[in-house]
């Protein structure tokens, strides 16, 4: 029996037997943590601006709905579905310093979160995105897509071979240009647990005029922000990147029922 | 109250460039994507199919060419993550010339008394984090009367929750989503 379902087989119980019992276990995830997410308007970041909801949000009691998501196996994976250095190569390997990314995916409580489905997507190392819409007058390189995904292992852990994506320009004001960065979606054990997020480089000079990174409360900043390891980086080959992810855990403090 | 040891990682923007890395097919990218807007293709259809078309709209009012939705669902007789059902769906809303959403489905059933509903999360370029939302249907009256969620909502707005039925062309449901204004949709702190 995987986590997930221990999970919802709580919750049911919870919900039948909560009368019958004095104090019990019960699941309860965490809410979203307001001091390191960052707000709907931020109007730095000008599309926030006829984009975010202006009504509160209305508190919702997790039901089996919350407590419950889509389960990915490892068959829907392919063989380079995690290595962006190969997965699209066309006649030629794709140009740029090609590094590594990797680390775990944990809950809040440190426990590592298996079988987390992880989409990434990102710039060429000119800055170029392949999708229609960029503009950007940067070359695309015909042998990287810039997109890949993976699951967790048992441990939670993760890694992507990719090339380092190069900064950007967007429209938001006057030569405002993108940090280098790397687009994440993540699913764990719940729609609760959803999370898509963005990573960065160290000491990157662009993070300090982004109005998207900056958009994150200053305690959450760091984060989002990679760090270099020497230990990851493959000699002769790749430098290494870890970024460690946090998603929402169950709160276990034991509940009183009358 | 809070024992944990570790802060969540903050959420970003889906940005404008997602399509190629989520909804690759959709937008007919040469990469394989994990789920589109179709539930019931691989099965023997338990239920009755309907159709469920919307637009996200701004401030203004316009469409948002840019978001991307994704739908979580019990199958017909209310049952999460069956086998033969995966419940699981996801589209951009770029690839309709006015922007509508379209996910072609089974209508749900009802889950432990709640009435029967589709639990919605919306991304796009200019939200920094996502919003949940839910679908709830407009011939359940009785249902949705007694449903807890939809009790905890302000009478005013609980309509913005309900997609209107038609039988005009099969079943088809309407349920737009309005980030602001008068009849701003619902949003819930899951
Ligand atoms: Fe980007």
């Amino acid at each position: 029996m995987n986590e997930y379902q221990k999970v919802d087989r709580t919750t049911q119980l919870t919900d039948q037997r909560r009368s019958k019992a004095n104090t019990e276990k019960i699941t309860i995830m965490n809410k979203r943590d307001w001091s390191v997410h960052p707000p709907y308007l931020f109007p730095d970041y000008k599309s926030t601006v006829l984009r975010a909801p202006t009504k509160p949000l209305i508190p919702l009691k997790h039901t089996l709905s919350e407590l419950t998501g889509p389960v990915y196996g490892h068959d829907m994976i392919g063989k380079y579905d995690n290595d962006l250095t190969k997965n699209a190569i066309k006649n030629g390997e794709p140009l740029g310093e090609r590094i590594i990314v990797a680390g775990k995916v944990t809950d809040e409580n440190g426990r590592p979160v298996r079988d987390t489905l992880i989409e990434v997507w990102q710039a060429n190392a000119a800055g170029r995105y392949i999708h229609k819409v960029d503009q950007h007058n940067a070359p695309l390189d015909p042998n990287f897509l810039g997109a890949g995904r993976c699951l967790t292992d048992n441990e939670g852990n993760y890694k992507f071979y990719t090339i380092k994506p190069g900064a950007y320009p967007w429209g938001n004001h006057s030569n405002a240009w993108r940090p280098n960065h790397i687009h994440f979606s993540l699913f764990g054990n719940h729609i609760t647990s959803r999370l898509v997020t963005q990573m960065y480089f160290p000491g990157d000079p662009l993070l300090q005029y982004d109005p998207v990174f900056l958009g994150v409360p200053e305690k959450g900043r760091k984060l989002l922000i990679s760090e270099f390891k020497l230990d990851l980086t493959e000699d002769s080959f790749a430098l290494g990147y870890e970024f460690n992810i946090v998603l929402r855990g169950k709160n276990e403090t034991p509940f009183e029922t009358k | 109250m809070r024992e944990n040891k570790l802060l969540q990682t903050p959420s970003q923007t889906v940005g404008p460039y997602f399509a190629y890395g989520l909804t690759s097919q959709q937008y007919r990218y040469d990469h394989a994507q994990v789920a589109d807007g179709n539930l019931i293709k691989d099965n023997n259809n338990h239920g009755e199919c309907i159709t469920i078309k919307g637009q996200v709209l701004d401030g203004e009012g316009n469409f948002i060419p840019d978001a991307m939705i994704e739908i979580w669902q019990a199958n017909a007789e209310g049952n999460y993550n069956v086998c033969d059902f995966k419940g699981f769906g996801r589209q951009g809303t770029g690839t309709d010339k006015n922007g509508y959403f379209i996910f072609e489905t089974v209508k749900p059933g009802s889950v432990n008394e709640a009435a029967p509903h589709i639990n919605v999360i919306v991304f796009m370029r200019g939200l920094l984090s996502h919003v949940y939302t839910r679908i709830y249907f407009s011939d359940e009256a009785a249902a949705n009367q007694k449903d807890e969620v939809l009790r905890s909502v302000d009478e005013k707005r609980r309509a913005t929750l309900i997609a209107k039925r038609s039988e005009k062309n099969g079943v088809e449901y309407i349920f737009n989503i309005r980030m602001q204004g008068e009849n701003e949709t619902v949003f819930f702190d899951v």
